[in-house]
């Protein structure tokens, strides 16, 4: 042991100073802590809203669901006069509309944000986008007038010769009148496009140039480093984009009310009217006389919330299972 | 008459462009035993915006060699490496000037999209695509080439192997090609590049954030990439310039100050800034 020496006892080494224990106003003034606390009370707090609301929601239906158990959600009668209520033409017509809606919305989504990140000169993109982003932040009571004083008469215009050439199709048959789960869907995509697009083009602009020239130096031309390098690579944000216009479709209450016809029924056509659960619940929850009644239109609050997250998981399943690098040119 | 080839030395002086298609100077050149010239060029000025990255380049990168650009950082040597893929095209408000012959045609004459194949690039820092590894190497094959499923694999199989890489990835084909290491990533990069058959392979400082195996195991690889392949490399390793270039060329503020046979660079080049960037004695 000899010539080591270690420490005396008493003298302290001059780092043991750095181990003294913080007091909390030292720590909290580093900055660290402070921000951990607070951005893990902003995560805590979207677990405490959502427990709230699927807590009311399943306390507040309780007497709906004890009457009616899971024919709820199967049957298509909704009589409030005596007492018998289905959920199907509302579950029905939401999925149909929103579906549709993205049917429609992603190809002119995707189109546009492609055009806007890759294409178009950087001034002509900003000035798109910033029209694109106020289209967003139209209220969508704006969007149903459009609905009733635009896009119907158009609709009822054309859909007749429309209708010569598809009408043979269930999903296009029977006579058009305006209101209808099609009307429904075409303003819905109206309304989630610009979540698409401005979305999208974000992430498909934060794609590293690196990718791109690589992709370059492989001799690829314009399109296909954009649909085989762009694309795929930003691929989760797209999916970003598409399912938060999904959850905005699946939601939207008044554009929806304003063109949908508001009838309980279920059709294969679109050219039918229909019903959706949030425009249903809007529509009678001032009216609900009954603790019934009232309990059953909070279950479909309950449904809705739940149809969001099957079809939420399902797109995701989708998407994973999908192999981009496969997509043919 | 200008001879742009001596017997020891790639000489600076303009290239006579047009000469070389000239069957008097492919006789001499056989004569010789001196290598093809695989770009030529005159005159080059290059310009971002106002910026004048390259000025007045003049020189011959022969065919099947490896040439190395040298020369201290902002001189310009990226960007006359990415003239010859014309990858400079991709970035706005530049402007070049001046003539390049890849091989015996107007580089500027190609589709560019052509030329990018015959001419491969690897970059600095490894990008390889968030796929698979199998698909990475692929990936410039489906562009083009209709292979069915057995050619692919024979011929990724082919560009792994080419790369030193295909012992270390065999088993793991289908994983993806983020997960390999950065020495790994860098060779799968120029098996990428080596997949669509280039004629030239373009390096921009490939080993700059490699460890020394894998540095090592690039150079060899070099080696036996020069057998059917022209090879320019940009290193800023001096050591490294010495083990794998044939030829030298030396860079500084946009000017080429001379490009000669590596040992003669090396040993006792023909000017005084040369010697001192080489000495470390600036740079
Ligand atoms: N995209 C660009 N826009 C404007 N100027 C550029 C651009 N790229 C390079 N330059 C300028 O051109 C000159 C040459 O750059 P280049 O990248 O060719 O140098 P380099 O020799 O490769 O340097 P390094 O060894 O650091 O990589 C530098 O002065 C640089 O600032
Ligand atoms: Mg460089």
């Amino acid at each position: 042991m000899g010539n080591v020496v270690i420490s005396t006892p008493g003298m302290p080494l001059p780092s043991e100073k750095l181990f003294r224990k913080q007091t909390l106003v030292e720590r909290l003034r580093k900055g660290d802590e402070a921000i951990h606390l607070l951005t893990m009370a902003g995560g805590w707090s979207i677990i405490l809203i959502t427990g709230l609301l699927v807590h009311h929601l399943w306390e507040y239906s309780r007497i709906a669901r004890h009457q009616f158990g899971w024919h709820f959600l199967i049957t298509s009668t909704w009589d409030p006069v005596n007492g018998l209520f289905g959920a199907w033409p509302f579950v029905y017509g939401t999925v149909v509309t929103s579906l549709l809606a993205l049917i429609l919305a992603i190809p002119i989504g995707l189109g546009a944000a492609i055009f806007l990140a890759e294409l178009a000169p950087r001034s002509v993109s900003n000035a798109l986008t910033f029209l694109i982003e106020l289209l967003a932040a139209v209220p969508s009571v704006v969007y149903g007038l459009i609905g009733i004083f635009l896009l119907i008469p158009v609709l009822t215009a054309i859909m007749p010769a429309f209708q010569k050439f598809f009408g043979w199709l269930p999903i296009f048959s029977g006579t058009f009148y305006g209101v209808s789960y099609f009307s429904a869907a075409v303003i819905l995509a109206i309304m989630v496009v610009p979540f698409i697009v401005s979305i999208s083009r974000e992430v498909l602009l934060a794609v590293p140039i690196a990718q791109r020239e690589a992709m370059m130096a492989l001799g690829a031309t314009k399109w296909e480093v954009t649909w085989r390098t762009v694309v795929p690579y930003a691929r989760q944000g797209i999916m970003g984009s598409v399912f938060l216009a999904l959850a905005r479709a699946l939601g939207e209450t008044m554009a929806v009310t304003m063109v949908i016809g508001n009838v309980a029924q279920v059709s294969t056509s679109l050219m039918a009217p229909g019903y959706t659960i949030a425009a249903v619940i809007a529509n009678e929850f001032t009216e609900a006389t009954g603790d019934l009644y009232l309990h059953a239109l909070i279950e479909l609050g309950l449904v809705l919330f739940a149809v969001t997250m099957i079809i939420n998981a399902l797109a995701r399943l989708l998407m994973l299972s999908v192999r981009t690098d496969e997509v043919a040119l | 008459m200008a001879r742009s080839f001596s017997a020891n030395a790639v000489q600076i002086r303009r290239p006579d462009i047009d000469r070389f298609a000239h069957s008097d100077a492919a006789a001499e050149r056989e004569r010789n035993q001196l290598p093809w010239p695989q770009f030529t060029v005159a005159d080059l000025n290059f310009f971002y915006g106002n910026h004048q990255a390259l000025k007045n380049i003049n020189l011959i990168v022969p065919n099947r060699r490896v040439t190395a650009f040298i020369g201290p950082s902002g001189c310009g040597k990226t960007t006359l490496l990415r003239t010859f893929n014309r990858m400079n095209e991709t970035v706005p408000n530049t402007r070049v000037e001046g003539r390049i012959r890849l091989g015996e045609h107007d580089l500027f004459s190609y589709p560019v999209t052509t030329l990018r194949r015959v001419v491969g690039m690897v970059f600095q820092k490894p990008a390889p695509f968030p796929k698979s590894i199998f698909d990475n190497v692929a990936y410039g094959l489906r562009l083009e080439h209709r292979l069915n499923k057995r050619e692919m694999a024979e011929k990724v199989e082919q560009s792994l192997r080419r790369a030193a890489l295909w012992d270390e990835v065999k088993d793991k084909l289908h994983q993806s090609a983020n997960g390999i290491s950065g020495g790994q990533q860098q060779r799968l990069c120029i098996a990428r590049a080596l997949a669509v058959d280039p004629e030239v392979l373009l390096l921009d400082e490939p080993c700059s954030a490699l460890d020394p195996i894998s540095t090592a195991k690039i150079e060899d690889l070099l080696f036996e990439l020069k057998e059917f392949c022209t090879i320019v490399i940009v290193t800023h390793n001096m050591l490294q310039a010495a083990r794998v270039a044939d030829y030298v060329g030396f860079f500084l503020n946009g000017e080429l100050i001379e490009l000669n046979r590596a040992k003669h660079i090396f040993q006792n080049p023909d000017q005084q800034q040369t010697q001192d960037y080489i000495t470390g004695r600036f740079g």
